[in-house]
């Protein structure tokens, strides 16, 4: 496989900028997320030559072009299904999948699941504003019960689902959350996505201005966001609140967590779950939690790095003594396996 | 009804008449008291439950007559159940094989049918030719397994099989007796019954068992006593047959041996000959690797096993979560600069059917494998059909073309395999190459092509960034550069939305859209210039009657065509491997004829294309059954109308 020698020295986000015009709507979160993915892009410092960017079909599947990487602008829900074949051709290739709410948990719900227990090394980032954007304004998976859109004028009646409980369940290995708003904390969060050798799914809240604008407004409202926050870090305890005097310890007797302020009742910091990535149940009960009782968790609630899928593949491969194709021995092929016999002439 | 030979008890055989001593050559320690019957060519059915292992015993004896020097085709026949109910009709399983001197098809009517139980005998005795042979385990003939089949009296005390010679046998008891010394359960006895039954058939064509005994020790070889109760039951079986005479109505056969080519054979399916052309055209083509995407379906589901027992040829097997993911991860595959491959049967192709337009929009290189089963949806799963050429060539949204091709026997899969991948990386395409499901099942001897007579087409990977456009067109082929991620100064964007001819941007021009329609059409239309021109397979290329078929049906057409002739009739055989595009001179050969006949496991789709392209008065010939063709049906067929 041919991978780029020439990487320039100190990238800079703007070596990831392509010259095509974006077309977002003004004001849409993707901007900031696609300017946070550019600089942690640079921070990373892989050549754009040897980085892809897959989508599918939405109007977050826009963002290949908008990036001097290779590209592949693909079909509704199905990009980490090409993205894997990309990593099992050639996993030298640093991929990452772009995908939105309707597009990587509706149509390509399937191909996300078995991508993330697969444990393919992809970087998924998957922009969620609770709506369909680009057919103008449906209810979407991850819509909130009651949502009115031109097909479901009286409210919607969905349950909704919790990307991150989602990826988790499906036995993801590095999942985290952040905000199109946060850049610094985003570009962080992109940055060891992609340095952890598996499928990183990142679930990033993204304001849809036209079609359902402040539907994160309960957690991402400057006002508030520091009361309704919890930025994990690992080996810290879960401290938010303005002046970090919120907490969350595990409630007496079971296995809940309950929303403290420190200094108060005689709780004290010491009192308080500290975060540990590196565990499913503690990950899984973060990725639960919603305002207006408990802070929305933000950063990574869970990175337990294995072994990814396509290296398994290439290292059976390997074992079996895989050469290139071009080098095959056709005549011992076809004489393999079975039993051949000579007419004589 | 003749009954001949109720071997039972102590009595171990009745001697009916004279008996002719015949050399067999092959065995020259056998007593050959068979009245031997000098043919041709002899079809055997194999059919008993599909608990029975009655495709193992079809395979064995398709070795053995192969490694004899016969000519043979087979056509394994088995329910869409694992494991239906022990003993009823939907659960029979059959083999047959056809073999002898030149044989293209697995036979019309068997001669020989074997039925393990009554269920075989009720689905299967009413293909047998008239006099031919009935092989009858009478241990299964019970009261229960009778009525479990639909028998209301039991066939073999009346008048049902009167039109056969019957050799009825109690294979149950002399499997059980054979293998007693070792002990198994009453069960695992009777599973070696089919072995017992294959080393009596095997003596009575005069073949060896050799082959077959080494690799029974082979499969079970951490079974040892099962290994050792079934090799004993085949030779119990062979020496049942050396031993007690024969009723003198019974005859055995000298078939006749194959005068072929000098060479080194190997017998061949569909499904390996498919796997190893893949990995052929991809070593042409000097890329490193292949990728398979696939789903498990019936009959596609062996190419799965056989590729993914290939990973040092540098076969990657992906089994996605669904027929989408494989094809979109086979094009993803493409992309990064493998070849991609997927395969599917007819439901499985549907669902590819999004990601096959993005692979021609983006013009990506892939390979999709139609395994044909009868449709429409579920439809036969196991049985044979050529009903997805339409949906090969047509179904798709928008303005989809894409090279079809079509394998025409087991071994033909190789070349047209070896094609598929040549049009692919030429120019950058999906190829839908279509085989069925009695092609990928179905074996022959092949002489094996000299590795060194491989074609090369080597791929040249675009690595120059100087005035690189990714949709910049060979003025020959009108292919677009095929650049592998990774490659230095030349990342770009590639996408379904309608791009721009040159640079590949997103382009809303109407015009550009109009262009790049005719442009994608073009280069497909294109590959007639790069394909031979159509010539008759058999007989002139003018004349009165013209037999043109695709696919599985060749074997039966030819036969057709070539038993006509030897009576003087004016028919020629045009068999088609490309359709779509056709080959170039495909018309004017064809109003070459006054009548145009189109044999076809559909309902009409090649005839429809034919008359839609060429305007000749071209007339189907339709069989949708989920068996193939027999030559008599197209004889027959054609005969009628040379009549009127």
């Amino acid at each position: 496989m041919i991978t780029a020698t020439t990487t320039p020295a100190q990238l800079k986000p703007k070596d990831f900028a392509s010259d095509q015009d974006v077309r977002w709507c003004p004001g849409c979160g993707d901007y900031a997320i696609l300017k946070a993915v550019q600089r942690a892009l640079a921070e990373i410092g892989k050549s754009p030559d040897e980085t892809v960017f897959v989508s599918g079909i939405g109007c977050a599947a826009r963002f290949p072009y908008y990036v001097t990487t290779y590209g592949f602008h693909t079909i509704h829900g199905r990009a980490p299904a090409f993205a894997t074949g990309m990593k099992l051709a050639n996993p030298g290739l640093d991929v990452w999948v772009i995908t939105g709410d309707g597009d990587g948990l509706s149509i390509g719900g399937n191909h996300m699941l078995h991508t993330l227990r697969r444990n393919v090394d992809l970087q998924i980032l998957l922009f969620n504003n609770e709506i369909y954007g680009l057919t103008k304004g449906q209810y979407s998976p991850t819509s909130k019960p009651g949502t009115r859109s031109p097909s479901t004028p009286e409210g919607s009646l969905e349950t909704p689902v919790l990307p991150a409980a989602f990826a988790l369940g499906a036995g993801a290995r590095f999942v985290a959350r952040s905000i199109d708003t946060m850049q610094p904390h985003l570009v962080e969060v992109l940055t060891r996505a992609q340095a952890n050798r598996g499928a990183s799914f990142v679930e990033i809240y993204q304001n849809c201005l036209v079609f359902n604008d402040g539907a994160h407004s309960s957690f991402t409202d400057k006002a508030i966001a520091s009361d309704t926050q919890l930025l994990l870090e690992h080996g810290k305890p879960l401290v938010y609140g303005a002046n970090h005097t919120r907490g969350l310890r595990l409630k007496q007797g079971s296995l809940a967590f309950e929303a403290v302020t420190i200094g108060e009742h005689g709780v004290s910091t010491a009192d308080l779950v500290v975060h540990d990535e590196a565990n499913l149940m503690l990950a899984t009960m973060l990725a639960h939690l919603r305002p207006p009782e408990f802070p929305v968790a933000i950063g990574v609630l869970f990175h337990n790095p294995h072994s990814s899928y396509e290296r398994a593949v290439h290292d059976r491969a390997a074992a079996a003594g895989a050469k290139p194709v071009a080098q095959a021995d056709i005549g011992g092929l076809l004489r393999g396996g079975g039993r051949t016999w000579e007419v004589a002439g | 009804m003749k009954e001949l030979g109720i071997l039972t008890g102590s009595r171990e055989g009745v001697w009916l008449g004279t008996m002719t001593r015949i050399d067999r050559p092959s065995s020259p320690d056998a007593r050959g008291v068979l009245a031997r019957e000098v043919r041709d060519s002899v079809a055997i059915r194999f059919a008993g439950d599909s608990g029975d292992g009655m495709q193992l015993t079809g395979s064995q004896f398709t070795l053995e007559a192969a490694l004899a020097g016969s000519d043979l085709a087979t056509f394994p026949d088995y329910p869409a159940e694992i494991r239906a109910p022990a003993g009823t009709t939907y659960g029979v399983s059959a083999f047959q094989i056809h073999f002898g001197g030149d044989v293209s098809t697995a036979g019309d009517d068997p001669d020989v049918l074997v039925a393990l139980n009554p269920a075989a005998l009720m689905v299967n005795s009413g293909d047998l030719r008239i006099g031919g042979l009935v092989v009858i385990d009478t241990g299964t003939f019970t009261k229960r397994n009778l009525s479990k089949a639909g028998f209301a009296t039991n066939p073999l005390e009346d008048d049902t099989l009167a039109p056969y010679q019957l050799l009825k046998l109690d294979i149950s008891q002399r499997t059980r007796d054979a293998v007693e010394e070792f002990g198994l359960s009453q069960k695992e006895a009777l599973r070696c019954r089919n072995m017992w039954t294959l080393g009596l058939m095997l003596w009575m064509f005069g073949q060896d068992y050799e082959a077959t005994a080494e690799w029974i020790s082979r499969k079970f070889a951490k079974l040892p006593t099962v290994a050792q109760a079934n090799v004993k039951a085949l030779h119990a079986g062979h020496a049942f047959g050396e031993t007690v005479e024969m009723p003198s109505d019974v005859v055995g056969y000298t078939v006749a041996k194959s005068d072929v080519t000098p060479g080194v054979y190997r017998t061949v399916t569909g499904t390996e000959a498919t796997a190893w052309g893949i990995i052929a055209g991809a070593r042409a083509a000097a890329l490193d690797r292949i990728m398979l995407g696939s789903y498990p379906i019936t009959p596609a589901s062996p190419l799965l096993h056989t590729l993914a027992g290939l990973k040092r040829y540098g076969v990657i097997t992906f089994q996605a979560e669904d027929e989408i993911a494989a094809a979109c991860a086979a094009i993803g595959a493409s992309y990064a600069g493998a070849l991609g491959v997927t395969s599917s049967s007819g439901p499985g192709i549907a669902l590819k059917t999004e990601a096959l337009g993005l692979a021609i929009a983006t013009e990506l290189p892939l390979v999709v494998i139609d395994s044909q089963r009868a449709g429409p949806s579920t439809g036969l799963p196991t049985k044979t059909e050529q009903s997805d050429l339409f949906q090969a060539v047509y179904g798709r949204n928008g303005d989809a073309p894409l090279p079809v091709i079509a394998a025409a026997t087991p071994a033909d899969c190789y070349d047209v395999a070896i094609e598929a991948v040549r049009l692919a990386t030429k120019y950058m395409t999906p190829v839908m190459l279509m085989i069925d499901g009695y092609l990928a099942n179905a074996a022959e001897p092949w002489l094996l092509p000299d590795a060194d007579d491989l074609p090369s087409f080597p791929v040249a990977f675009r690595t120059d960034p100087e005035n690189f456009q990714p949709f910049a067109r060979d003025p020959v082929t009108l292919a677009r550069p095929w650049v592998m991620p990774g490659t230095p100064g030349l990342a770009h964007r590639i996408g379904g939305l309608e791009r721009d001819g040159t640079t590949g941007h997103i382009s809303y021009d109407p015009d550009n859209h109009e262009r790049m329609t005719e442009a994608r059409a073009a280069k497909v239309r294109g590959i007639a210039n790069d394909i031979p021109l159509q010539e008759t397979h058999v007989g002139p290329e003018r004349g009165e009657t013209v037999v043109v078929g695709w696919g599985s049906t060749f074997g039966p057409a030819f036969q057709a065509v070539k038993q006509l002739r030897e009576q003087g009739h004016d028919v020629s055989h045009i068999h088609l491997r490309y359709l779509n595009p056709f080959p170039r001179n495909l018309g004017e050969l064809l109003a070459g004829f006054q009548r145009v006949l189109v044999p076809e496991m559909n309902t009409g789709q090649l005839v429809t294309m034919l008359r839609s392209a060429f305007l000749v008065p071209a007339e189907g010939l339709n069989k949708v059954t989920g068996k193939p063709f027999k030559v008599a049906e197209i004889t027959d067929a054609i005969r009628k109308r040379l009549e009127q």
